[in-house]
């Protein structure tokens, strides 16, 4: 791990500093988004001062359960991924595509011209990093590219925070996503706490990191610090809470969509969607629109979806997964199996939100495994080398 | 449709509390822009003048509970082009379809000082068990932005965008954390229809299915859940016989949790 780090820019630099981090952040005109206690969980809001980070807390999740818990020590980042991800600030959950005005005899067409702020995101888990390489990968290229997610995607600027801490809903281990970031951050940090002594060790990735780091009072790491940092996140890696066997993943979906264990959950999943509108992979969107009474003013909006509604399948004559089984097979075969088709890679980057979040209590990683169970690798269809394409 | 003669829309109330039909006067800031795209024909609530049908368009509210509506109710489909049905009482027998789990001769000598006076039905029920409805809007009360959409569907000649999946989908969209999964409150968001904008939880109350059952509910998951909680099955019976008591899905879960 550490020889990823030998062209990065590394230095290390004691707690009171974080706020001049953010000074620093925004200064250049950002406006910081960050990890908050609120609604008696953690939640992504505005960030001004990091007296507003989530100080001292900790998280205890399980199936269908999330609860708060105090920490002896003054950490900023002990907590695990909250209810909300990043999604929300890059691939909104509703957006105005565009408006139009009647006007003679036609309609005036007005696209959403409206530019997005320059924001940074501080506290991006690896997990949740991972997350949004995955949505570049689906809505910055390919036939899916979405204009909305490019223009606030490029002028994002991310902070990532190794984990010192697994939650119990977490196998970012499984999924290789973490608990340390290892690209696509402008920063990352890990934060140490040794007795009396509060640190972080940070990297820089992107020429602007580096400039963020050399503006605030800092020290080159010692060969103890270097070793602290790789010992906090080999303590979480240590601790994850979930595993998933991630081996031939896609093959044992795909060959199996016949298991009774689809019954079996089928009979708990409510079809409500909450997997899907927590995963911060998920992308899917409907489109609706909207007309004044009169009829000379229409808007066409975006929302997010969910392949657990009937609409969402909803073609001429019917709604195609009609079924809880098929809805829920469709999503766990999607995320885990045809991504890898459509987008080169997983879509589950073991945030475990979908277990936390789901009030039925249904666990992905459980289901797996009893797909697994009994189930010896046979012969399947190969991965379609038709990548990337557009919607699930 | 500017160039044609304005449709003519009738509002009419059978058993139920008038709060629905209050929603479209309380339209407020859309309320001269109905008026303007719609004639008012017939609105007891708004104005003493009535004109004669037929109707364009028929918003209905309330349930059946008398014989005089049962009939009543086949003149209104018989008036009327397209019929919406507004609001729980309506669409599932509403509050006082509470009746329909007892003797509702009982009640009645309870009440009334002379109970012969009193000509009820035994059942409050939908007015889709008596004659062909175009539409249902849901709700205790109907959400006014989905009437106007409604109305500015029908007159615009579009699909009205009203979802039927899950009120969790409204919260997460609006960016509520599930009251459920963070604070063990007992909510019914996830086998209840959207419609509302997720208002119970977005302030710490669980849903109370105001807009009844949603698309495929499994109340039975929910049910199981919400023993996990520490809900008793007494408790649960109370929270299926709300607003929508006698919508199937909810009038089913709760007798399984009777015994």
């Amino acid at each position: 791990m550490p020889g990823n780090d030998s062209n990065q820019r590394c230095v290390t630099f004691e707690s009171e500093q974080l706020q001049s981090l953010l000074d620093a952040v925004q200064g250049r005109g950002y406006e910081v988004f960050g990890p908050r206690v609120r609604d008696n969980t953690i939640v992504l809001d505005r960030l001004s001062s990091i007296t507003e980070l989530p100080i001292g807390a900790g998280t205890d999740q399980n199936n269908a359960r999330f609860r708060l818990t105090s920490r002896q020590d003054q950490a900023f980042f002990s907590y695990t991924v909250g209810a909300q991800s990043w999604k929300r600030y890059l691939h909104e959950p509703t957006l105005r595509l565009w408006n139009a005005q009647r006007d003679d005899g036609g309609f005036k067409v007005d696209a959403n011209q409206s530019l997005p702020p320059k924001q940074a995101f501080v506290g991006v888990r690896p997990c949740e990093l991972n997350a949004i390489l995955a949505l570049d990968r689906v809505l910055l290229h390919g036939v899916a590219a979405d204009s909305a997610y490019r223009s606030r995607r490029e002028k994002t600027l991310i902070v990532a925070v190794d984990c010192g801490v697994a939650g119990g809903t977490c196998f970012c281990t499984s999924m290789g996503t973490g608990p340390r970031a290892s690209s696509g951050y402008d920063l990352a940090l890990t934060e140490i706490i040794e007795g009396d002594r509060h640190y972080f060790v940070a990297r820089a990735e992107t020429e602007l990191g580096a400039e963020i780091l050399e503006g605030i009072p800092h020290s080159v790491p010692t060969e103890a610090e270097r070793t602290a940092a790789e010992n906090v996140v080999a303590s979480a890696a240590a601790h994850m809470g979930r595993t998933v066997d991630a081996a031939n993943i896609r093959d044992l979906l795909v060959r199996n969509p016949s298991h009774s264990r689809w019954d079996q959950v089928a009979t708990r999943c409510m079809t409500c969607g909450n997997c899907t509108m927590v995963c911060p992979t998920c992308f899917c969107t409907t489109t609706t629109d909207v007309t004044d009474l009169a009829g000379e003013h229409a808007e066409h909006c975006r929302l997010w979806d969910s392949c657990f509604t009937l609409d969402y399948s909803y073609i001429h004559g019917g709604a195609v997964r009609s079924s809880a089984k098929s809805r829920f097979r469709q999503w766990l075969t999607h995320k885990f199996g045809i991504w890898f088709d459509q987008f080169g890679q997983s879509g589950c980057v073991g945030c475990g939100r979908c277990i936390t979040w789901c009030p039925a209590g249904i666990d992905v990683t459980e289901e797996l495994a009893a797909l697994r169970e009994g189930n010896p690798p046979g012969n399947c269809p190969p991965i379609r080398k038709e990548t990337p394409r557009g919607n699930a | 449709m500017a160039q044609n003669a304005k449709p003519r829309l009738a509002v009419w109330k059978f058993s139920s509390c008038d709060g629905c039909q209050l929603s479209l006067l309380d339209c407020e800031d859309e309320l001269l822009a109905v008026a303007g795209a719609v004639e008012i024909a017939n609105f007891p609530e708004a104005s003493r003048a009535v004109g004669k049908g037929p109707y364009d368009l028929s918003l209905v509210e309330g349930s059946i509970t008398t014989p005089h509506d049962a009939e009543r109710i086949h003149r209104v489909r018989r008036l009327s082009k397209f019929l919406v049905t507004i609001g729980a009482c309506a669409t599932a027998g509403g509050i006082q379809a509470l009746r329909n789990f007892h003797d509702v001769k009982n009640y009645i000598s309870a009440v009334y000082p002379s109970p012969e006076f009193i000509e009820t039905l035994s059942k409050s029920t939908p007015i889709s068990d008596h004659v062909k409805v175009d539409m249902e809007l849901r709700g205790c009360p109907i959400n006014k932005y989905q009437l106007v959409e409604v109305l500015s569907a029908i007159l615009n000649k579009r699909k009205p965008g009203i979802s039927s999946h899950s009120v969790c989908i409204e919260c997460k969209r609006r960016g509520t954390v599930c009251i459920m999964v963070a604070q063990g409150i007992p909510c019914l968001g996830p086998v209840t229809h959207a419609g509302c904008g997720a208002i119970c939880p977005s302030y710490n109350r669980g849903c109370y299915g105001c807009f009844g059952p949603k698309e495929t509910p499994n109340t039975e998951s929910l049910a199981a859940q919400l023993t996990g909680l520490g809900v008793s099955d007494p408790d649960i019976v109370r929270a299926m016989r709300g607003f929508n008591a006698c919508a199937e899905p909810f009038r089913k879960e709760g007798e399984a949790h009777e015994r």
